[in-house]
């Protein structure tokens, strides 16, 4: 039955779940609902989603919950949920030209055809801690919706009234993209047909490298934030050479669907879900077989709202296509193997079990080779 | 709440083992084709399981792939049934599969292990599954895998016997202990998880079978029953093995065992025990001799 300290090792660490548990609930306040996170915290609730690569609120926020805020525990319990879910189809291509607008900006043009819509952010807020919000109550949330809503419904806040709704406004069809326009003009090479095969599944099986595109952006979609975050910003900054241009930056609601089960040619709409999607050019490039240079590109999208790590996709991806990488975020091995959370958050704190064998094994080579040098 | 609690939602069912059918197919061809490329690391989808990456992810998948109603399952960490992540993974597949397990390695069926072998080697119809946080053994030579990938299917093995001797040079011998890379079937060099020196001859034309996961990186391999394994080493320079002589477990005596050092929380003192505790605990309670009371 093991040693007698270890039989105190079984009972320590169910002691230790329950502690945990004791910590995050022995406070006085009321035990925070999904509802409330999936409503207020929604940033991190999507974070939990991409990260977890699980378009579910809920679950996310769960999570969240489950793992006291701790948003790389988070998206591992999701993770781990996700893989006991069966794999039941194939969507189509998701139609980010037809998303329900929640925000688009492009930081290429003053105007863009269709226009530039705000929409929600903190970019051009002042960062100062707001201390009314520790006086927040049922009345001031009340007021503040109300007051909101009121204006909202005035012919000023026109868009503004249908936020968040799944009404929001449809991306004006007839202007497309603002790298359309580029593309149009020459200034950015067609996008690749050599790509347009059935994307990879990186769920499905082990990545080989070089790794085709589709699986370099899911896994980017899947990546941990501050990982991405960091890489990208060593390309931004001056390992490598990725000083991006936000063509276009959109957050909004797209629709996924898949092809009829029985009607040929038919789709069948499942729902929709918010991504962020950005397209970056950056640095002039002269492709291969083309007489002029053009802007190069990099694409990155993701689930939920999140900016800072959709740019940091895109910035990645066009880095991870340069002709001589030499730059670390420039080679896809080292981009794509290190920035995912599970996999590098995991295997850190794995160096806490117990390496008895290992350090014995490590322990009698070096007396054997002190002995040596004798 | 308990674990079984928690697999069983209102309206949620875990399935059998945890992984869904579909996935463990899926590790299970990877599993057919690694056995038939003794040696050879074969890609696999690795999904997440809620156990963290590097905590033994890919034994665990391995394990949850195989594991049936009738099997006997054994699961040690660093030689031990008692290790907190041994009880951990062994609670996990417990919960989701209510099958027996034991201490003693004879019995089982399935044996998952992190760092360890069984002292007692193992028989026709056992398999080992070994946990491997890195399974490339040529990372030491160089860090891409594509590169190395080519190296195993060129058999380029040069610049890894250029670093063995290097190392000797500086240091008297070899100074890998633990994941000494060894050629296996006389074909690929594979990195036998970090199983200690000690431990490499249980793999050599073995009667079981032994397979390895690795979770993180998203390989399997494995070495069939009968097959050579051979460390590498060098003619004049002969590979050798941890040095315990001189010592003896200070729980059942043994002076054949691979030996823990440990330090009395109080004293400081130092005394040593056996690494496989079930084969302690078997020789203390007078069920097997130990081979040295054997040889008498």
């Amino acid at each position: 039955m093991g040693y007698v300290a270890v039989q105190g090792g079984i009972t320590a660490i169910e002691n230790s779940q329950k502690l945990n548990r004791y910590l995050r609930l022995r406070g006085a306040s009321a035990p925070l609902s999904v509802t409330q996170i999936m409503e207020q915290m929604g940033p991190l609730v999507d974070r939990v989603m991409s990260e977890g690569g699980l378009y579910s609120p809920f679950h996310a926020a769960l999570a969240l919950k489950q793992a006291s805020g701790d948003p790389l525990e988070a998206s591992f319990l999701v993770r781990a949920f996700r893989s006991t879910l069966r794999r039941m189809t194939e969507s189509l291509p998701v139609r980010t030209d037809r998303m329900r607008i929640l925000r688009r900006i492009s930081s290429a043009f003053k105007t863009i055809p269709g226009g530039q819509v705000l929409g929600s952010t903190s970019d051009y807020e002042q960062r100062i801690l707001d201390f009314s919000l520790a006086e927040e109550t049922k009345e001031t949330q009340a007021e503040t919706v109300q007051e909101f809503e009121e204006s909202a419904s005035s012919p000023t806040l026109d868009s503004a009234s249908t936020y968040s709704a799944d009404s929001a406004p449809l991306a004006p069809e007839d202007f497309g993209k603002v790298v359309d326009i580029l593309r149009a003009q020459g200034l950015v090479a067609p996008p690749p047909t050599t790509e347009l095969r059935p994307a990879m599944d990186i769920t499905q099986e082990s990545v080989e490298f070089p790794l085709g595109r589709s699986g370099r952006l899911q896994m980017l979609a899947r990546a941990e934030t501050g990982g991405v975050l960091a890489l990208a910003y060593s390309s931004m900054r001056g390992y490598g050479s990725v000083h991006p241009t936000v063509a276009e930056l959109r957050v909004g609601r797209v629709r996924v669907q898949i092809p009829h089960p029985f009607r040929t040619g038919e789709t069948v709409t499942l729902g929709s879900i918010v991504v962020t999607e950005v397209e970056i050019v950056a640095s002039v490039q002269r492709p291969e077989g083309e007489e002029k240079p053009t802007f190069s590109l990099g694409y990155g999208a993701c689930f939920g709202h999140n900016e800072v790590k959709a740019i940091s996709i895109g910035v990645l991806d066009r880095a991870m296509k340069s002709p001589s990488p030499h730059a670390p975020a420039e080679d896809q091995e080292f981009v794509l193997l290190h920035t995912d959370g599970i996999e590098s958050s995991g295997f850190c704190s794995h160096f806490k079990l117990p390496h008895y064998v290992t350090f014995q094994a490590d322990l009698n080579r070096l007396r054997d080779i002190r002995r040596n040098d004798e | 709440m308990s674990l079984t609690d928690l697999l069983r939602g209102p309206d949620f069912q875990y399935n059998f083992a945890f992984l869904d059918e579909g996935a463990k197919r899926e590790v299970r061809r990877a599993l057919l084709k690694a056995v038939a490329l003794p040696g050879h690391q074969v890609p696999f989808a690795s999904p997440e399981l809620p156990i963290a990456r590097g905590w033994g992810t890919g034994g665990l998948q391995v394990t949850m792939s195989l594991i049936g109603p009738d099997d006997v399952l054994k699961i040690i960490d660093q030689g031990c049934d008692g290790s907190v992540n041994a009880v951990n993974l062994r609670k996990l597949l417990v919960a989701t599969t209510g099958v027996h397990t034991t201490f003693d390695s004879r019995e089982a069926t399935l044996l998952q292990s992190r760092h360890r072998l069984p002292e007692i080697p193992m028989t026709e119809g056992q398999i080992a599954v070994l946990q491997v946080p890195l399974p490339e053994p040529l990372r030491l030579v160089e860090p891409s895998e594509v590169e190395t990938r080519r190296m195993h299917a060129e058999g380029d093995y040069a610049r890894m016997w250029v670093s063995l001797y290097e190392d000797v040079v500086q240091n008297g011998s070899v100074s890998l202990s633990w994941g000494y890379p060894c050629r296996v079937n006389d074909s690929y060099i594979m990195s036998p998880s970090p199983l200690p020196r000690w431990d490499l001859h249980m793999l050599h034309d073995a009667e079981h079978l032994t397979l390895l996961g690795a979770g993180r990186e998203k390989r399997v391999y494995a070495v069939p029953p009968h097959t050579s394994v051979r460390p590498l080493e060098f003619e004049d320079i002969p590979f050798t093995v941890e040095d315990f002589s001189g010592m003896a477990c200070a729980r059942c005596g043994s002076t054949d065992t691979f030996l823990d050092e440990i330090y009395d929380e109080k004293t400081g003192q130092a005394s040593r025990v056996c690494s496989d505790s079930g084969y302690c605990d078997l020789v203390r309670q007078g069920m097997i001799r130990t081979r040295q009371a054997d040889r008498a």
